[in-house]
């Protein structure tokens, strides 16, 4: 009975001693954390695409508890939905970002630029590039070995292979990014995805001069500045023998899709110019 | 027991078909394209422009650096332009372009066959002839010849090795020279020995080429301090680490240069040219290049200007088998596949290898078995199935506890894979990574 006695009242002493200790260390090494930054973290979409710029969403909404401006923030996965709940939690102001999406500035398909070599080494275009400028003329084209498809975790991307070129499946593109950075050509850029998602770019990243540029694929920007005259608004600029269309400035008027002479500019989600009238008859 | 290097190394079918073919001499072409970057480190900056008339041995472009080379025209005649030109690899690269006329030499350069033993000039003034010269590593790796020989202060050198071994198969570039410019090459060894200040020389020469060692063991005797160093056949016995390891048995730190052991390593291809250098007043315009391969008719030795396309020298060792898969620029090893012929001849092609198409192209890759024969090869001890999986899965902390850094791209790795895994290629790719990582550390 005494042992009994004597090894609950050990053991009690020793277990209200630790306790205590264990109290003031817990006060001492105590870490404040924002209860906002989970509150923001719930409303995010835990997609951890680091389209953001930051490691994670955590640290996003760490950033956006932080940040006094939030303005220059934003998760490009969630738009305007996400950034408005987080901000009201907040009690900041946003401004909605224009959405993104990601293109594919290539058009080098199997028809459009002859092969001139194989390739048969490891399947990677970091690999591919760091060893030679590709299998056609072109070296600053897709390589068509799909990077940018393994670095998307959103199932936006396939490779086409008729044409061997990457596809973006629009609906379903967040705009994180990852693609452009795994592409070791700079190929995919991300712009604004415009009214009913309409969109004009130069589908070429081309700066050899005009003759070499258009022998390697039928579809390069040979640099004529055509489009550059042509541009009512002034948003299309030429350097090394390439043009770029700044989607700020493009109205989408379409004039210097009819200009090129390469079909280098690429529109998207336009109605046809002239509905085909054997279409309309095939209706009938 | 003949010596060689203590870890791993694999031994590839020789195949050398052009071995004992006595070097031709090229005729010039009718146009040379003259890259500016043949060497590692800055490109050279061009001090000819458009119709400018020049000699054979003109400076036309000038280094830019320590770390750089001087470039001298190969040909005379007038600039026809000076841009940008498809190189081995397929990128466009700047280049300057000369329309040949005639092949009129630079008066200060003696073209005499003549052999000159006496050494003139001082230690100083020989690294500073090699460096205006435009002397870069002929073995392949076309590091700037000057920077090797000026020895960091706080370092010593006691003794040169001279790189004989021609470990690649097929090529028998420096194998063909030994056996022709033998005297010149003692004579080049001198200068180096002299430019260094040591008084030992080793060449390091593999035992598949009893002829040369003969020839070249008979020839040292005239010459103080010189010996030569029968080795065992294995690659890649010319990686300098190798050598050092296979010659005199130290060995190089990780991470560190030859000099930390007190060595320096000088291909003998260099070392002819900083003969021509130094006695004849030659800087470095053309180079011995072999051309063969299995289905070649005529292998050959060329003695070949800088800047010939790729195809001429093709076409003069019989022309492009009908079963070709690749063209190789340099060894089968560590050489590159060429995208085109159209390129021309650098100051870093030793060999063209045409590989006929069945064995040209790869295998399909399986899955790694754990059979660890890339460990057991590698001459660096580093475990490269690990390494491919690291930069695969872009853990760049852990490629960079592995030691990557430290792998010299022998290719041993990927040679002797039976489930054809192309480690190399990650391996490269993750060197890349953990090199840049490490240098922004440092910044």
């Amino acid at each position: 009975m005494n042992v009994v006695l004597i090894t609950i009242i050990s053991l009690g002493a020793l277990g209200t001693l630790s306790a205590i200790i264990l109290y003031f260390v817990a006060q001492k090494f105590k870490v404040f954390e924002d209860p906002r930054i989970d509150q923001v973290e719930e409303v995010l979409p835990a997609a951890n695409c680091g389209g953001c710029g930051f490691p994670g969403c955590r640290a996003f909404a760490e950033a956006l508890v932080k940040a006094d401006d939030i303005s220059n923030l934003n998760c490009p996965v969630g738009g305007a939905d996400t950034m408005s709940a987080a901000a009201g939690i907040l009690g900041k102001e946003v401004a909605a970002a224009a959405p993104m999406v990601a293109v594919v500035r290539c058009n080098g398909t199997c028809d459009n630029r002859p092969k001139t070599s194989k390739y048969d080494g490891a399947s990677s275009c970091t690999i591919a590039s760091s060893l030679y400028g590709g299998e056609t003329g072109c070296s600053y084209g897709c390589l068509g070995l799909g990077e940018c498809v393994d670095a998307c975790n959103f199932n936006a991307m396939y490779m086409d292979e008729k044409t061997g070129l990457p596809v973006i499946i629009e609906d379903n593109c967040v705009s994180c990014g990852a693609c452009v950075t795994a592409c070791p050509k700079n190929i995919i850029e991300l712009r604004k995805k415009g009214p009913k998602s309409r969109r004009i770019y130069v589908s070429c990243v081309n700066k050899d001069k005009g003759a070499p540029a258009k022998k390697a694929c039928s579809a390069a920007c040979i640099g004529c500045g055509k489009c550059v005259k042509t541009c009512p608004f002034e948003a299309i600029t030429l350097e090394n023998n390439l043009a770029y269309i700044d989607y700020e400035k493009c109205k989408l008027c379409r004039k210097c899709v009819d200009v090129c002479p390469t079909n280098a500019i690429t529109e998207l989600n336009f109605p046809p110019k002239k509905p085909k009238v054997e279409t309309a008859e095939a209706a009938e | 027991m003949l010596k060689t290097f203590s870890l791993g190394g694999v031994h590839p079918e020789e195949n050398k078909f052009s071995a004992g073919k006595k070097i031709e001499v090229l005729p010039v072409p009718e146009q040379v394209s003259v890259p500016i970057a043949q060497h590692i480190g800055a490109p050279s900056e061009p001090v000819v422009k458009k119709g400018d008339e020049v000699k054979v041995g003109q400076l036309i472009a000038k280094s830019t650096g320590f770390v750089s080379a001087n470039i001298h025209s190969p040909v005379s005649g007038k600039v026809l332009k000076i841009d940008d030109i498809l190189d081995a690899s397929g990128y466009k690269r700047k280049a300057i372009i000369i329309n040949v006329e005639g092949d009129e030499w630079d008066e200060t350069i003696n073209r005499s066959d003549k052999l000159i033993t006496e050494i003139s000039l001082s230690p100083e003034e020989i690294v500073k002839k090699i460096g205006e010269a435009g002397i870069v590593g002929l073995g392949g790796a076309t590091f700037p010849a000057h920077v090797k020989l000026s020895v960091p202060p706080g370092k010593k050198c006691d003794i040169l090795i001279l790189n004989a071994v021609e470990c690649e198969p097929y090529l028998t570039a420096d194998h063909q020279l030994m056996m022709q410019k033998g005297e010149e090459i003692m004579v080049g060894t001198q200068i180096l020995m002299t430019a260094l200040g040591v008084d030992k020389a080793v060449i390091g020469i593999e035992n598949n080429k009893p002829d040369a060692i003969a020839h070249m063991s008979e020839l040292a005797k005239k010459y103080n301090g010189i010996t030569v160093e029968s080795l065992k056949v294995q690659y890649p016995q010319g990686g300098e680490k190798q050598l050092i390891d296979a010659c005199i048995k130290r060995q190089v730190p990780s991470g560190k240069l030859p000099i930390e052991v007190g060595a320096v390593v000088q291909n003998v291809g260099t070392t002819y040219a900083v003969y021509e250098a130094i006695q004849k007043n030659k800087p470095l315009f053309e180079r011995v290049v072999t051309v063969t391969g299995k289905s070649v008719t005529k292998p050959s030795n060329f003695m070949t200007r800088v800047g010939t396309p790729i195809s001429q020298l093709i076409e003069a060792a019989g022309g492009l088998p009908e079963d070709t898969g690749k063209v190789i620029g340099g060894g089968p090893m560590m050489g590159k596949a060429l995208t085109s012929i159209d390129v021309p001849v650098t100051k870093g092609s030793s060999g063209i290898l045409i590989m006929p198409e069945k064995i040209a192209t790869r295998k399909p890759i399986e899955n790694c078995i754990r059979c660890s024969k890339c460990v057991s090869v590698c001459p660096m001890g580093l475990s490269p199935y690990l390494l491919m999986t690291v930069s695969d899965k872009a853990i760049w902390d852990r490629a960079e506890e592995e030691k990557i850094m430290d792998c010299i791209e022998c290719g041993s790795c990927s040679f002797t894979c039976p489930a054809s895994r192309p480690l190399l290629d990650y391996i490269r790719l993750g060197k890349g990574k953990v090199g840049q990582i490490m240098r922004s550390r440092t910044k």
